[in-house]
């Protein structure tokens, strides 16, 4: 290929998709543009915020260490929370702390730092510019538009998060359902590091991250969450769209029922508000990332493409994003090379994501989202542990059942069949 | 210790750091349409900024400035409602925490 380029590769969006794209590409000595459209890198970035971070080691040796994160999280508490009560598994675990599993970020902090090592690796970063468009020659991308500017490169990577418009206008996207997306709505809210350290029982840079199912989110699809930084909360809502319009409920009240609940009260009392804030994320992955990834020219990775897996008890991107970003450079890496931009080579990147732990987790969670669709799980199940655990630690001086009795009791009262509890269950193996 | 006060919408987003852009909206209604649809009222309850009202003569009101760039609204309008696409490079909401 000789013709003439201003940049290699071309990079959109400068989320952590984008900057470790960029990064690895540069490090390889290729000259790469990465264009932002926030003023500050990672100003328009945000997200939950633990961050299944080993990945990164491959990128930046000894990253916890020298990124800005937050604190590591060695603490994972589950809770099933009704109007009135709530039944948690609180699992802390010294092993998660070495070596380092999962970290809390905040992605204003982090993704300025990352954007500041891609500059360091040698990448041109250019923030405050929106890119408009693809430029399309003879069926292949060969650059964008971006204001009033013409950038030419061999290569496009569309990095621009879950709206990405860049894939609906390559034609690899169209309207999302609404079931594949959740709104996202958080608050982050300073504590005093001693209070914060007290509260949530940890201590030095360990930290504790809670996920919620149930009244949380007013029986809306979806959960809460609270995961502790280093002297303050993220705390929010996950809503999935179909079923937050069904409901009828306001988003913000979903979230500020949340931050009044009486389980969460005592947990944020005595804290100020340092930021609301709000992002969609992805709720079906495996059913989003079944498109195309690629047109001549063209890699779309992270999110834009639809690599976040909801579990249900954890929301994985960050470092789906990561990983599809490497899977992406080397194939990137082997087109320059070649210097072969068609489909065929474009398509190297799927077998890269296929062999790596992105593909092969996207298929292993391919049926979690159905299985998450069972309207029980944020409803009932959560009032019939309690009800379990009412029956046993509730002394009234009636004379004592057995626990299996008191379990089929509250499973009798309750709204569920035992049938649909057995179907819960097996769905639940199968899925997760 | 002082329970955590939940302030008003407004209130909050007024502690948020923005770049306004005082030229040019990035949302534009269609009236016509949003009206048939009722489209408004999913809109008012949906948006967590509260960048939409729906005013007493039925039209929906767009407070742009707000906006947290989330995309909600797009994804849940019916087709046409809303014309919406990120503001210009370095304007809208600037997240110091995110
Ligand atoms: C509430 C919530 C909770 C979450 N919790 C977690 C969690 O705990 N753990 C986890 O791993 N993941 C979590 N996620 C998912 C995670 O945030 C995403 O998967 C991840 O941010 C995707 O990274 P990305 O780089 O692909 O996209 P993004 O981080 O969205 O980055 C996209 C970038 O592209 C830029 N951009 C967009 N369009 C353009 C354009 N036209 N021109 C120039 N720049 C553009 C944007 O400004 C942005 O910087 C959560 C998400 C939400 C919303
Ligand atoms: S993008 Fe989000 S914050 Fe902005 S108007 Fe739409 S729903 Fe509201």
């Amino acid at each position: 290929m000789s013709q003439e380029v201003d940049f290699e590769v071309i990079v959109i969006g400068g989320g952590v998709a984008g900057a470790v794209c960029a990064h690895t590409l540069a490090q390889h000595g290729r000259e790469v543009l990465l264009i932002e459209r926030g003023a500050e890198p990672g100003s328009k970035n945000l997200s939950g915020g633990v961050f299944y971070c080993r990945v990164m080691e491959q990128v930046f040796p000894g990253f916890v260490d020298v990124a800005p994160v937050e604190r590591r999280i060695t603490r994972n508490c589950v809770s099933l929370v009704n109007p009135g009560s709530h039944v948690t598994i609180d699992y802390w675990d010294k092993r998660l702390a070495e070596p380092v599993n999962a970290v809390s970020v905040l992605r204003a902090k982090l993704d300025a730092w990352l954007l500041e090592q891609c500059e360091e690796a040698g990448v041109t970063v250019m923030p405050g510019v929106r890119v408009d468009s693809l430029i399309v020659d003879g069926g292949r991308v060969v650059g964008v538009r971006a204001h009033e500017d013409e950038l030419r490169c061999h290569v496009v990577v569309a990095a621009d998060g879950v709206n990405s418009f860049i894939a609906r206008q390559a034609g690899i996207r169209t309207k999302e359902p609404m079931k594949h997306l959740a709104l996202g709505v958080k608050s982050v809210i300073g504590l005093d590091r001693t209070v914060l350290e007290d509260r949530f029982h940890v201590r030095g840079n360990e930290g504790a991250a809670y996920a919620m199912v149930g009244d949380c989110t007013q029986g809306v699809a979806g959960g809460g969450f609270l995961y502790t930084n280093d002297e303050s909360v993220s705390i929010g809502v996950v809503m999935r769209l179909d079923d937050l319009e069904k409901s009828g409920l306001s988003s913000s009240d979903i979230h500020d029922h949340l931050l009044a609940h009486p389980a969460i009260v005592p947990l944020i009392e005595g804290g100020t508000l340092l930021e609301y804030g709000c992002h969609l994320t992805i709720e079906d992955g495996p059913a989003m990332t079944s498109h195309d990834l690629t047109r001549p020219g063209l890699v779309i990775i992270g999110d834009a493409a639809g690599f976040t897996l909801n579990t249900g008890l954890t929301i994985r991107g960050m470092d789906l994003a990561a990983g599809s970003a490497l899977a992406a450079a080397e194939a990137i890496r082997r087109a320059l090379d070649a210097g072969d931009f068609t489909q065929a080579a474009m398509d190297e990147y799927r077998r890269q994501l296929d062999a790596g732990f992105v593909g092969k987790d996207m298929a292993t969670y391919s049926r979690t989202p159905a299985f998450l669709e069972r309207p029980r799980m944020y409803t009932d199940y959560g009032q019939l542990a309690a009800d379990v655990f009412h029956g046993v630690f509730n002394h009234d001086l009636t004379p004592r059942r057995r626990m299996l009795r008191v379990g089929l009791d509250a499973l009798k009262a309750s709204r569920v069949k035992l049938t649909e509890v057995m179907g819960d269950a097996l769905a639940g193996v199968r899925a997760l | 210790m002082a329970e955590f006060v939940i302030d008003s919408v407004p209130a909050r987003l007024a502690g948020n750091t923005y770049n306004l852009d005082e030229d040019e909206s990035h949302i534009e209604v269609d009236q016509e349409l949003a009206r048939r649809t009722g489209a408004g009222k999913l809109l008012e309850r949906i948006c967590p900024a509260h960048v939409y009202t729906v005013e007493a003569d039925g039209t929906v009101s767009v407070e742009y400035a707000a906006c947290l760039e989330c995309g909600t609204c797009l994804a849940m309008a019916p087709d046409g409602v809303l014309k919406w696409h990120y503001p210009r490079g370095s304007f809208g909401i600037m997240f110091r925490e995110g």
